[in-house]
């Protein structure tokens, strides 16, 4: 299988700083939004450069959300930055009404998603996210796998017409896509590509597998690895093609199985070539404090889980 | 510049209008659509600078936003008689396929509409929003808003509040309407909403009483007053102090006719004290 060289760890947030920063200098229509978390979403130097496109809302995400609105009336590009839990589940109504109902181009960026925000626990670890927004008519949802990722995702979706939802994380974690990538929504990635079971995964999970498709390929088992940054809309495409060669499918995500990236597979499956599936994702619970490898490996989501989904999926693929 | 009579003869239309239009679909929201209708008028046909065709950006003109978005029988009248879209299409309020929807949208493409507002305590953070774009692109003109003086009791707007008294937003000019009744009844009994006015102030305003909310000549000198106020530092706020149901005599000083539609006799009741100005659409 096709290797991929971890480039230096580092956090998925500070690609979307590093993409803050370069928006900056490149797009004068993109403000930034911020709700008390400037240090958290590393968004420094874009407010070092660019003062007056900056504005600090404090600790009123509600509000944000709705400036962020307004600023589209006028032409800007409002990016929000809080954590995911602030970013969507506390403020769903104010993105229902006055974002997506409204059609209005905000990208909402959201740091510490998931179980790997870590000691701080389950009321700052949101594993629902990605069920909130994708459910939303005209949301765009994304989330990346690493820095590089990030930062090119960071800078697409500001080219992208219509509300965004851009979810990335806490913790530093292989760096391993290619730097200054083109990002293409929508468009998912063949990682590796593999003949007996299709790997998708999303986000931090998207490392994992290809450490578990590693360790799977020792065993003679040829595991073809994608990464849905997108999740919607999903590249169906580009996934039934490979379940139709593979014959299965492990999806991966840091969330909940419940309305995550799994059950949009699920139904395209459904549709139109049903097909063995395992979900590696949390199971309808909260989350903990504990630190962010404890807290995945404690609740599935590590390489391990992924490979043990992989045996399972092959049997039922029998 | 239409003339005092002019306006009030638009204000009588409009609210013909109004329960015309809640009446066909038994629907909608009547009592506060004509507490502000005198406000209404005065602000799109005296107060604000619009350009004539449409854009959502509405980069050098005023830009006004409605947060208690119910009310939309007495802006869509308004935005029809305007010139924003047909009147006819008034007929079409609230019907299957329609852009007058039930609560005012940006989904259908509503030319004069540029946020969803139903869901209540959003339209400030907007309006805010819409200011600072202003500032950045150094246009000069304002942005209005309304509000309902119950949806104050949502929480968002007190984040709002205080963002533009501390980041000194002063080229927006709110307005809440004042009128003092919600679905459940009096808003002082519901949940009084206290010193209103001494409330906006301590976070930062300059808040103006409008005690003659429904006179439109009244509310034409407060709104001049309001706009000399700004760029000054601080946010205007205008509390308007209306009467539910103004100019239909039974809709009056009553919550009753919040969301509720006229029956075929007290529609003629309603126009009967309304009389014919510039032709039913």
């Amino acid at each position: 299988m096709k290797k991929y060289i971890d480039q230096g760890k580092k956090d998925t947030r500070s690609g979307y700083g590093a993409g803050m920063t370069e928006l900056g200098r490149s797009n004068p229509k993109v403000v930034a939004l911020c709700a008390d978390l400037v240090g958290s979403l590393k968004i420094e130097q874009f407010i070092e450069e660019n003062p007056e496109r900056f504005f600090q809302v404090g600790i009123a995400e509600a509000n944000m959300m709705g400036i962020a609105a307004g600023l589209t009336v006028g032409g800007y590009i409002p990016f929000t930055g809080t954590f995911a839990n602030f970013s969507t589940g506390r403020v769903y109504d104010q993105i229902r009404q006055s974002i997506a109902y409204s059609g209005k181009n905000v990208k909402i960026c959201a740091s510490h998603a998931g179980l790997t925000l870590g000691e701080d626990g389950a009321t700052h670890q949101i594993l629902e996210d990605i069920g909130m927004m994708k459910m939303l008519p005209g949301m765009t949802v994304i989330n990346t796998c690493d820095f590089n990722q990030t930062k090119a995702a960071t800078l697409a979706i500001a080219e992208h017409k219509g509300p965004v939802y851009l979810r990335f994380g806490r913790p530093k974690v292989p760096n391993f896509t290619a730097p200054d990538q083109d990002f293409e929504i929508g468009k998912a990635v063949i990682l590796s590509e593999g003949t007996d079971v299709t790997i998708a995964a999303t986000g931090h999970l998207v490392w994992e597998a290809l450490v578990a498709a590693e360790a799977l390929e020792t065993r003679g088992i040829s595991a073809e690895v994608i990464n849905i940054h997108t999740i919607k809309p999903l590249d169906e495409k580009t996934l039934l093609d490979s379940i139709r060669k593979t014959g299965c499918v492990v999806t991966a995500e840091e969330h909940n199985f419940l309305g995550g990236l799994g059950e949009s597979v699920a139904r395209t499956l459904t549709q139109h070539y049903p097909a063995p599936q395992e979900f590696v994702a949390t199971r309808d619970t909260f989350g903990e404090s504990g630190t962010a490898d404890q807290l995945m490996k404690k609740y599935g989501l590590d390489n391990k889980a992924i490979e043990k989904a992989v045996s399972q999926v092959l049997e039922r693929k029998k | 510049m239409p003339t005092l009579q002019e306006l009030e003869e638009i204000v009588v239309q409009v609210r013909r209008d109004i329960v015309r239009m809640v009446h066909k679909v038994n629907s909608g929201h009547p009592g506060g659509s004509l507490g502000c209708t005198e406000f209404f008028v005065a602000l799109y046909y005296e107060v604000m600078e619009q350009k004539r065709t449409f854009s959502m950006d509405g980069i050098g003109e005023d830009i006004f936003f409605l947060s208690n978005g119910h009310i939309s029988p007495v802006y869509y009248s308004v935005l029809a008689r305007k010139g924003y879209f047909p009147i006819e299409e008034l007929n079409t309020f609230r019907l299957l396929d329609s852009r007058l929807q039930g609560h005012p949208t940006t989904h259908e493409g509503l030319p004069g509409v540029r946020i969803s507002s139903g869901s209540l305590g959003q339209g400030m953070s907007v309006a805010i929003g819409a200011a600072l774009a202003k500032k950045l692109n150094a246009d000069d003109h304002l942005i209005y808003s309304l509000h309902g003086d119950g949806e104050l009791q949502e929480g968002q707007n007190w984040e709002a509040i205080m963002y533009a008294g501390s980041k000194k937003v002063d080229n927006l000019i709110a307005t809440i309407d004042r009128n003092g009744q919600q679905i459940d009844g009096a808003t002082e009994d519901v949940m009084s909403l206290g010193d209103l006015g001494a409330k906006f102030k301590v976070f930062g305003w300059d808040v103006i009483e409008l005690k003659e909310g429904n006179n439109v000549d009244a509310i034409i000198k407060t709104m001049k007053e309001a706009k000399s106020r700004t760029g000054k530092g601080k946010p205007v706020c205008i509390i308007m102090h209306t009467v539910m149901g103004h100019g239909v005599d039974f809709m009056m000083h009553t919550h009753a006719w919040h969301g509720k539609a006229p029956n075929d006799e007290q529609l003629a009741t309603a126009l009967a004290q309304n009389t014919e100005t510039l032709g039913d659409y």
